[in-house]
């Protein structure tokens, strides 16, 4: 098993039993209603996600006057596409480019954009992760297969307070003619933390 | 605290494992847990700032064995003993006290979609002048807090920029423990990762921290 392994999949049966118990406790005290438990569970598996966030980043790219409106006020921006609540009341956006590639991390906990990239993966909650962005982010890159030149300018965004940070990706050469859609389609969750960049799929792989 | 929450800069930790398509809860039990969170919250009870200290207050061989929604679990049930909805006889018992009156949810299944944690937002509209403006130099105070505290050690001491002025907000350090909101400034203070970590960082490198009036001193 890898260390992260422990990380989710093994549930102790005990706790699973307890968890149900204090479900019922609370639900018999009139504390908690199973059915906004079940809408809650459906709204971030199903609702809420990166495809949200990949709506900005595309709208951004076709329409300079939104990207300039997200950069200033990223809260204002993702509202006008419908996007806020929780843990995306206070939304920063930061732009990568040629010369500079951001990256997002939380290393006292894993404070995170649910608004528009949904709950966070696990390695982002993971101990390697928060542990070493901070200190290493290039060779936390090169683990996800990003290598960055060393005339890149790295910024690391710690999450410390209530702000919640997104990254612009730069938008890939040779998508030009794409539509909104198409663009969005191309961004990743990771891409949006700063792990990634976008590309565009490779030549003669489907249609 | 100085607890092993407060990862940044720790380098034993392993690799960065990532796994392709992982599902948004890997169990039942996660899911359960995440929502009896955010439901129990709803009642507003404790701060965000107190929710984050219960995690962090766990035993440190226990944050680092347990999975991560454990701690959610465990820091909930402490929250719900704390606060004086449930009892420690109730939550052992699994039944509700015989003198417990019934209550009507603080969030229906209809209002989820609509939930806007506005009870919970912690930005303030209070007219408080900024003690610093995008520029200014700035140095983190060298401070050690047994309580709650969103200073990380790794950059405490340390020299940077105010690069933006977010508002003003609620000081997590008095608010976790029900000392106020205390609501100040918060900048993002850019520092070089050379002043962080050295020699050994890049020298075009730099971390970005958002930052309380009361963790700041001009430089």
């Amino acid at each position: 098993m890898s260390s992260h392994d422990h990380d989710h999949q093994a549930v102790p049966s005990d706790l699973t039993l307890r968890v149900k118990a204090l479900e019922s406790l609370l639900t018999e005290k009139g504390l908690v209603d199973p059915a906004a438990l079940d809408a809650l569970i459906d709204k971030y598996q199903h609702r809420v996600g990166p495809r949200n966030g990949a709506r900005v980043v595309a709208r951004a790219w076709i329409d300079p006057t939104y990207k300039q409106r997200l950069l200033t006020d990223g809260t204002t921006a993702m509202a006008e596409l419908g996007y806020g609540g929780a843990q995306g009341e206070h939304m920063v956006v930061v732009e990568n480019t040629p010369e500079i590639h951001n990256l997002i991390v939380c290393t006292l906990c894993s404070c995170y954009p649910w608004s528009v990239l949904g709950l966070p993966p696990v390695w982002y909650k993971s101990a390697p992760y928060r542990s070493r962005a901070v200190i290493d982010p290039r060779g936390v890159l090169r683990e996800f297969g990003l290598e960055l030149a060393d005339e890149t300018e790295i910024r690391v965004w710690d999450s410390t307070a209530e702000l919640r940070y997104l990254v612009l990706p730069e938008r890939p050469s040779g998508s030009e003619k794409l539509d909104e859609t198409a663009l969005a389609a191309l961004v990743s969750r990771d891409a949006m933390i700063g792990v990634a960049k976008v590309t565009m799929p490779s030549r003669g792989v489907g249609a | 605290m100085n607890g092993v929450h407060d990862m940044g800069g720790m380098q034993d930790m392993g690799r960065v494992e990532c796994e392709q398509n992982e599902p948004v809860f890997y169990t039942p039990f996660e899911g359960r847990v995440f929502a009896l969170n955010q439901a129990a919250g709803a009642w507003r009870k404790w701060s965000v700032d107190a929710w984050r200290h219960k995690i962090e207050a766990l035993p440190p061989a226990d944050y680092l064995r347990m999975s991560y929604y454990e701690r959610w679990f465990a820091a909930v049930s402490e929250l719900l003993v704390d606060s004086g909805l449930v009892t420690r006889a109730e939550i052992e018992s699994g039944q509700p006290a015989p003198d417990s009156v019934k209550q009507v949810p603080a969030l229906s299944a209809d209002r989820v979609q609509l939930m806007r944690r506005s009870g919970a937002l912690s930005k303030r509209d209070d007219k408080i002048a900024p003690r610093f403006l995008p520029g200014h130099h700035v140095r983190t105070r060298n401070i050690n807090p047994v309580g709650h505290t969103r200073l990380p050690r790794y950059v405490r001491d340390k020299q940077g920029t105010v690069e933006r002025d977010h508002g003003v907000y609620v000081f997590p350090d008095t608010s976790a423990h029900s000392l106020g909101e205390k609501p100040q400034h918060v900048y993002s203070v850019r520092f070089a990762a050379r002043e962080l970590w050295g020699e050994q960082a890049s020298p075009r490198d730099a971390v970005y921290i958002d930052l309380w009036d009361d963790y700041l001193e001009p430089a």
